[in-house]
């Protein structure tokens, strides 16, 4: 069924009964071409390009939960294309491209906005870093502006301006950057998904893969065997213990990031602020709640919830940065599991088993990704190749010296 | 998460900051033949685990010891601690004597 304007004016006459399901709830079948470890919005993009854009059938997503309650439903809702490294920002600006083509695409209201995103400046060493980074945002395609402390006030008078510590000096703005609505994104890619004939299949846990002569056979799940000649694997967090099922160590731990969301206000935040000398970033959403969050509560987790230090951190980061806050009364927070790479960035790539791909690694920056991630990984799994913008994110980087490390700290995920 | 140090007591996981997996104890020889690979796995390689995990944890706010502690990354309960020093020690005994 296609959504538009006349099917809503054509079902509010008719007493909105012609509603059908955006996806189907199939039984999974004993064997497909492809099978897709993880129903959140990395796998459900992932399956939507195999099967749209490269043309492929016969496959299956297999999620454990349901779809939509993993990272995808978890996360801040930001998109932006503002990196700094060649290996890095070819890929999110390619995701920025098909995030602004997206509802078209899916033909589903994903509220993508495209409201802004403002990075602040402290110091004269803030502003020369942020300078660079905007120049190598502009020579990737993407957009970049450099704001004056007073062009900052007017678009966001209630800052903190003369904090003692934090003083803002500028600001550097990305203007295509903004939010998108997080469900209506896995639920748009597996509606969409569903309709070119993939299976999705929910409460279908993956327990371990068969492997023979060092290729892939299949996967077994909750559910059974399912036969496979390709596998991919497409789930953040859980990397670490799918992986180990091939006997596989990973440059990846699990850790956990929360975020929060107060009650609902009228609209005070334009777009997206990010306040990096303090951990702490909001924007605003459209039901009215500020969303905001800070850093990683810095140990390994699976545990889905953080400590009540980090949240006393990113309070203390949201009142020095914009005291009104603190008349805002807090309504929910919750934690995700981030798999935080070695370097910072991303793996899209083969593994040592034929037949068998991983993606993952994407730290707390997975959903902004999530259209290329898809792209990307659909045009690995189709081709056997490495999509042009996704060549650097492969799993030798760290041995032979390669990393991508946007912040330069080195092999510590929680510094990352 | 409340840590208890083996000499101080019951400590608030606040008063130190976090490295990673006590698996970077062993740190391997660098004259080994195979030293480049042995340090691609210890500095990048992790086993992850959802579950009981060893972890080196420094107490920067307190006596600026090293501890190993021992937690469960799913539920966050803390299983126990030591000192990273006692257990560096019993592992180069264990190597000098061959055992």
């Amino acid at each position: 069924m296609r959504y538009s304007a006349f099917r809503i004016l054509k079902e509010a006459l008719s007493g909105h009964k012609g509603w059908t399901p955006a996806w189907r709830d199939p039984e999974p079948q004993a064997s497909y071409d492809y099978v897709i470890v993880g129903g959140g919005g990395h796998g459900l993009a992932t399956a939507h390009y195999l099967s749209k854009v490269f043309g492929k059938a016969r496959i299956a997503v297999l999620e454990k939960g349901w779809i939509g309650g993993g990272n995808v439903g978890r996360n801040t809702t930001i998109v932006r294309s503002n990196y700094l490294l060649p290996g890095n920002e070819a890929f999110y600006e390619l995701s920025m491209k098909l995030w602004e083509g997206l509802e078209q695409d899916l033909n589903y209201n994903a509220m993508v906005s495209q409201r802004g995103i403002m990075n602040l400046i402290h110091t004269d060493g803030q502003r020369d870093a942020y300078r660079r980074r905007g120049n190598s945002m502009i020579l990737h395609g993407s957009d970049a502006e450099l704001l004056t402390a007073k062009q900052v006030r007017k678009e966001a008078p209630f800052l903190n301006f003369d904090n003692a510590r934090f003083p803002i000096k500028g600001a550097l703005v990305h203007r295509r950057g903004g939010t998108v609505r997080h469900d209506a994104v896995a639920w748009g890619y597996a509606r969409s998904a569903d309709q070119h004939g993939v299976d999705i299949i929910q409460n279908c846990e993956v327990t371990g893969f068969r492997i023979e002569n060092g290729a892939i056979k299949g996967v077994e799940t909750s559910r059974g065997f399912i036969g496979a000649t390709k596998v991919g694997v497409s789930v953040a967090g859980s990397s670490g213990k799918v992986m180990s099922y091939a006997d596989m160590r990973l440059p990846i731990e699990s850790h956990v990031l929360q975020a929060f969301v107060s009650e609902g206000l009228k609209p005070i935040i334009p777009g997206v602020i990010t306040f990096g000398a303090g951990h702490f970033y909001v924007s605003q959403s459209d039901k009215g709640g500020l969303v905001f969050g800070g850093d990683i509560d810095g140990y390994n987790s699976y545990a889905q919830r953080g400590n009540l230090p980090v949240v006393e951190d990113v309070c203390e980061g949201g009142m020095a940065l914009m005291p009104m806050i603190g008349r805002a009364r807090l309504l929910r927070m919750w934690g995700g599991i981030m798999d935080m790479s070695m370097d910072g960035s991303p793996i899209i790539d083969k593994t040592s088993v034929d037949g068998l791909y991983f993606n993952g690694g994407w730290c707390y920056g997975g959903f902004k990704a999530t259209p290329a991630s898809g792209y990307v990984f659909a045009h690995l799994l189709a081709k056997d190749v490495p999509h042009e913008t996704a060549a650097a994110m492969r799993f030798d980087r760290f041995e032979k010296g390669l990393v991508i490390d946007e912040k330069g700290v080195g092999a510590q995920p929680n510094l990352h | 998460m409340i840590i208890p140090h083996p000499l101080l007591g019951p400590r608030d996981a606040q008063e130190f900051t976090y490295l990673g997996d006590a698996s970077l104890l062993n740190r391997p020889d660098w004259q080994a033949e195979n030293a480049d690979a042995a340090f691609y796995d210890y500095q990048y390689l992790r086993n992850n685990p959802a579950g009981v995990h060893r972890e080196l944890w420094f107490h920067e706010q307190g006596d600026r010891s090293w501890l190993i502690v021992t937690r469960n990354t799913v539920t966050h309960e803390i299983l126990g601690a030591e000192l990273a020093v006692d257990v560096a020690r019993d592992m180069s005994t264990k190597t000098e004597t061959g055992v």
